[in-house]
């Protein structure tokens, strides 16, 4: 289906498309923000130039884009996609290049006036020329294996980049991303269960591997997965993250602290308190009550993403829609799960809440592309 | 194009079962992470919450204020002094080493110490303070405070150190404070917290160490919010400790002042008790140090000086240091025979200048010819002794000994105080694995071989002769303003026929011509005093040196010297005050301690240095020439440092 097939009059022009946008989503998104704001300021001790300032420019910037990414229609998105995906695994080669290191990882690209963080964009790009492709692959050849390991190697070239800067946090959200698409376009499940079963091969290798000369991840992410299996082994070191950050959640009770009484971040007992582990503030501040209406905001955004894509008729934009509704699932799953102590620390952080330009814009512009879908989405007859 | 539309339903209706599916798979994870919340959150809450408050709050031990000690008149000896001490803070400034010089620029620092707290900047988190100089004087404190915004990170602040105004002049009574170490730390089971705070000071020796427990006082607490890094962010609670117990000695500053300079710089001791009380009035020990070398770290070349110093100066001789009491002894063999009944008052033995016993020859100074008791005392006659010993048996003499304070310890707060020793038969056996012996008897009768006493046992034993009473000696006169009351002295369980007798023969060693310390007299009527001399012997005169000529004292090593000791109380016919004097290595009782005795004495009667209306005539020249030397040695009690605080 060309976009040439779309019946144009049916789809909103001028104004109409404002009004046409997923308004719900959108206020959402705000609410979301407006909550990171809030906590930005919190954790800085009330400075407001700090944190909360510099994330409100970009929310600013974020909108602005979001908004110029909606009104452009899809299919003009599904035809770069191609071409945006070969820009990002390029960018991705230029990080391992002249990437600039911080934090022990060379994750960003420094134009002098923005960094960016190219695996960010990843995220999204991978999403986007996945579902390109399941629109342009006719439909029976979708479990054909040759069909299929196209798609895998699609996934695989910019995950093997990324974890090589390293980032296992941006490397699983790709692949289970990438996954999801795959999934939805319909690839039969007997490839699920082969790559899962190797994935879990690959986990046992990974393990058998350390010490090793062919040791396969970091030394530091050895650690973080071991802490996240026993915390109280190292309470000082390694597992200093895990057990502050259930203390803080632990400590906010029902209705927590209140706003800007945190002692555990206050204090800097939470370490990485404005990014990764920002939820942890919100819990020790709200308690109970507010840590579960921010899960609710984040469900309600997946709820109508869902809603969005199911309803829309057109291939392309369903799985774009629901693709990125997953990887925004992954996103706060991922990084509640962390900060829990469900999974082990991996480094994602808090969409929209954690403090941070890339990864903020990125999210952005994946709302916008989902936008542009709904507001260009083929009416019923 | 109805089978395509059919197939695409067919698709659509698979995206659309696999969105479903996807979805419930998330909600399922999304419900799991509400029901973690809810367990983190809710049902261990409390856990949490203590663990939070855990992290928040720290408890400081705020360091109590040191008791205070002073002399019977309220002048000061151990007092806490603004300590001005200057710190750097590394986060503050840019560049350590640039403020290192514009401080030195400014105000000289002990390279050892500029060693230290450069080894501790680089060791400490970057906002801990590290000290750079303690114990500034206050221009170079004030120098440093009016250039602060020049220095960035230094900071000024005034804490407490213990400073021993008097210097050197009580250094074995008072002792010092030093900083806790960790052999100390492991030797007491539950420590004080307090013990735990670096440079926490504690008594090492004297008052300060034996009344520690009172001095230190208790510690208060100063509850903090830090953060994780332990910055302190703001104060929760404080609770004042208690400071530790002002305590007055019974020693008067002035005579301790006076008997040291006395001493001068020979090795030598002397100890001054009120007759009545029992209050040590001094208790000096010469050469003495400064002990407050020793609380602000004393380097290694200084303390091995005073170590390796041959006359001892970190040794408390007065208390510490045991000599043959030689014929100063010579009062309880007499007294001991008289109570036995084995003498009369009146009875003579003569002298022919020594006497054989069992195959061995003792020898007396000369040869005294008929003696009585008094005779005996008043000239010193050894043979008498000697033969009187004999008849008493070595157990009674110990046991009279131990009545007047000797071989006894006497229970006053100072380091290593010594028993002495009076020596009995079961003590020979059991120290040497040797039978007692005669000749182990007649020595002990004249204060020789085994007999051994400190000077404040000396002290004691001359207050118990002049009063008749068993006097306690005590060096504590109040605490926090309560006196520490004292039993009255019990009467001593001596005839007193036997002790006026003793004392008349005491009297007359100083107040008669034949007196082995006549020259030594006090002329002035109402502060005579009634004494005895000893010379101690430390070494061993063979017969065929005795046939040679023994060698005198000037021509003998220091070390082979006699002890020369003095003892006295006064006035004779109402003792005030009793003293002893034992000179290490000094000679002859009567040449060498015995002036010393009488110049304390009489200081301590009349408050000041003595009249020279006091002395013999032919004396006064001489000990006017003396008087002059010692003033510059004299404390200037009128100096703010050392002045009597007036009561408010």
């Amino acid at each position: 289906m060309s976009y040439l097939e779309y019946n144009l009059k049916t789809v909103p022009t001028g104004f109409k498309k404002v009004l046409a946008l997923n308004w719900p989503i959108i206020f959402l998104l705000i609410i979301i923000s407006s909550i990171g704001f809030a906590m930005l300021y919190s954790v800085s001790g009330g400075v407001i130039e700090r944190w909360a300032q510099p994330q409100m420019q970009r929310f600013f910037v974020g909108m602005i884009i979001l908004f110029i990414v909606a009104m452009v229609p899809s299919w003009f998105w599904r035809n770069i996609s191609f071409i945006t995906y070969i820009l990002g695994v390029s960018l991705l080669f230029s990080v391992e290049l002249f990437g600039v290191k911080g934090m022990g990882a060379q994750r960003w690209l420094d134009f002098g006036f923005f960094r960016l963080q190219p695996s960010e964009l990843m995220k999204i790009t991978l999403v986007l020329v996945l579902a390109a492709y399941y629109d342009w692959l006719p439909q029976k050849r979708t479990s054909q294996p040759i069909w299929v390991t196209i798609p895998l190697i699609m996934i695989a070239l910019p995950a093997f980049l990324v974890l090589r800067q390293p980032d296992l946090g941006t490397t699983l959200l790709l692949i289970i991303g990438g996954g999801a698409v795959m999934f939805l376009a319909g690839v039969h499940w007997a490839y699920f269960i082969t790559i899962i079963s190797s994935g879990l091969s690959l986990g046992f290798a990974v393990f058998q591997s350390r010490g090793s000369t062919w040791q396969l991840l970091k030394d530091y992410q050895y650690n973080r997965i071991d802490t996240f299996l026993d915390p109280s082994r190292d309470p000082l070191g390694t597992g200093y993250h895990i057990t502050q950050a259930k203390i803080a959640l632990g400590s906010g009770g029902w209705t927590g602290r209140g706003f800007m009484q945190g002692t555990q971040s206050r204090l800097n007992f939470l370490p990485e308190k404005h990014t990764d582990f920002i939820f942890t503030t919100i819990s020790e501040e709200f308690g109970f009550v507010g840590s579960i209406t921010l899960l609710t905001l984040y469900l309600a955004v997946l709820f109508f993403c869902t809603l969005s894509g199911l309803s829309n008729k057109d291939r392309f934009a369903s799985l774009l829609t629901l693709g990125i509704g997953s990887t925004f699932f992954l996103f706060f799953a991922i990084n509640m799960a962390m900060v829990m102590g469900l999974v082990p620390v991996v480094g994602v952080p808090l969409p929209l809440v954690s403090y941070g330009g890339s990864a903020m814009l990125v999210l952005l512009l994946g709302f916008g592309l989902m936008q542009s879908a709904h507001v260009h989405r083929p009416q019923s007859k | 194009m109805k089978s395509t539309s059919k197939i695409n339903s067919k698709y659509t209706k698979q995206l659309s079962r696999r969105a479903l599916l996807l979805g419930g798979m998330q909600l399922s994870m999304i419900a799991a992470l509400g029901l973690r919340m809810r367990f983190l959150q809710i049902n261990e809450a409390e856990k949490y919450h203590l663990l939070a408050e855990e992290n928040r709050i720290n408890v400081r031990l705020l360091p109590p204020s040191r008791g205070l000690i002073f002399d019977r008149d309220g002048r000061p000896i151990a007092e806490n002094l603004p300590n001005y001490r200057i710190g750097l803070i590394r986060e503050d400034t840019d560049d350590v080493e640039d403020i290192l010089i514009k401080l030195q620029n400014l105000i000289y620092i002990r390279p050892k110490d500029l060693t230290k707290a450069r080894k501790e900047l680089s060791r400490v988190s970057s906002f801990v303070p590290v000290t750079l100089a303690e114990n500034l004087s206050w221009t170079d404190f004030a120098k440093v405070a009016a250039n602060a915004p020049a220095l960035q990170g230094v900071f000024t602040d005034v804490g407490l150190t213990r400073i021993y105004a008097q210097n050197e002049n009580l250094a074995h009574v008072v002792g010092y404070v030093g900083p806790v170490s960790d052999h100390y730390l492991k030797q007491i089971e539950d420590p004080d917290p307090l013990l735990q705070i670096p440079r926490f000071q504690v008594g090492k020796t004297g008052v300060e160490a034996q009344m520690e427990s009172k001095l230190r006082g208790s510690a208060g607490l100063q509850r903090v919010e830090v953060n994780s890094a332990g910055r302190i962010i703001r104060e929760l609670e404080r609770i004042e400790g208690d400071p530790g117990t002002p305590t007055q000695l019974t020693i008067d500053s002035k005579i301790q002042n006076y008997a040291l300079a006395r001493l001068g710089n020979l090795s030598a001791s002397a100890v001054v008790i009120d007759c009545s009380s029992g209050d040590v009035l001094a208790v000096g020990s010469s050469p003495s140090f400064d002990p407050n070398l020793f609380v602000t770290g004393i380097s290694s070349k200084k303390y091995n000086a005073l170590r390796d110093d041959v006359f001892g100066p970190l040794r408390a001789k007065a208390v510490q240091g045991t000599y043959a009491p030689a014929s100063t002894f010579k009062m309880i063999t007499a007294l001991a025979a008289l109570e036995a009944g084995v003498l009369k008052p009146d009875d003579e033995i003569i002298c022919p200048g020594h006497l054989e016993v069992s195959n061995n020859k003792f020898h007396c100074w000369k040869a005294h010819g008929p003696m009585s008791l008094e005779d005996a005392i008043i000239q010193s006659c050894d043979v008498f002794f000697y033969s009187v010993g004999q008849k008493v048996g070595i157990d009674r003499i110990s046991n009279m000994a131990r009545r007047f304070g000797l071989g006894v310890k006497h229970d006053l707060p100072l380091s290593a105080i010594s028993r002495g020793v009076a020596p009995t038969r079961e003590w020979k056996k059991k120290s040497f694995e040797k039978n007692w012996l005669l000749g182990d008897t007649v020595n002990a009768s004249i204060g020789q071989g085994f007999v051994l006493a400190s000077p404040l046992q000396l002290a004691v034993m001359a207050a118990r002769l002049g009063t008749g009473q068993a006097v306690q000696p005590r060096l504590i006169q109040n605490m926090n303003n309560v006196n520490i009351s004292q039993e009255a002295n019990k009467k001593l369980d001596v005839n007193p026929d036997h002790l006026a007798l003793v004392q008349k023969a005491m009297f007359g060693v100083t107040n008669t011509k034949a007196g082995t310390a006549y020259s030594r007299r006090i002329e002035t009527s109402r502060f005579r005093m009634s004494g005895k001399t000893g010379t101690a012997q430390v070494r061993r005169i063979t017969a065929a040196e005795r046939e040679q000529g023994v060698i005198s004292n000037e021509d003998l090593p220091w070390q082979q010297r006699d002890h020369a000791l003095f003892v006295n109380y006064a006035p004779a016919d109402n003792p005030k005050v009793a003293v002893a004097v034992v000179v290490e290595h000094g000679g002859g009782g009567s040449s060498v301690a015995a002036p010393i005795g009488r110049d304390i004495t009489l200081f301590a009667l009349t408050g000041k240095l003595p009249n020279l209306n006091h002395y013999p005539k032919k004396l006064r020249r001489e000990i006017q020439l003396e008087q002059e030397n010692i003033v510059p040695k004299l404390i200037d009690w009128t100096s703010p440092k050392v002045k009597k605080p007036t009561k408010a």
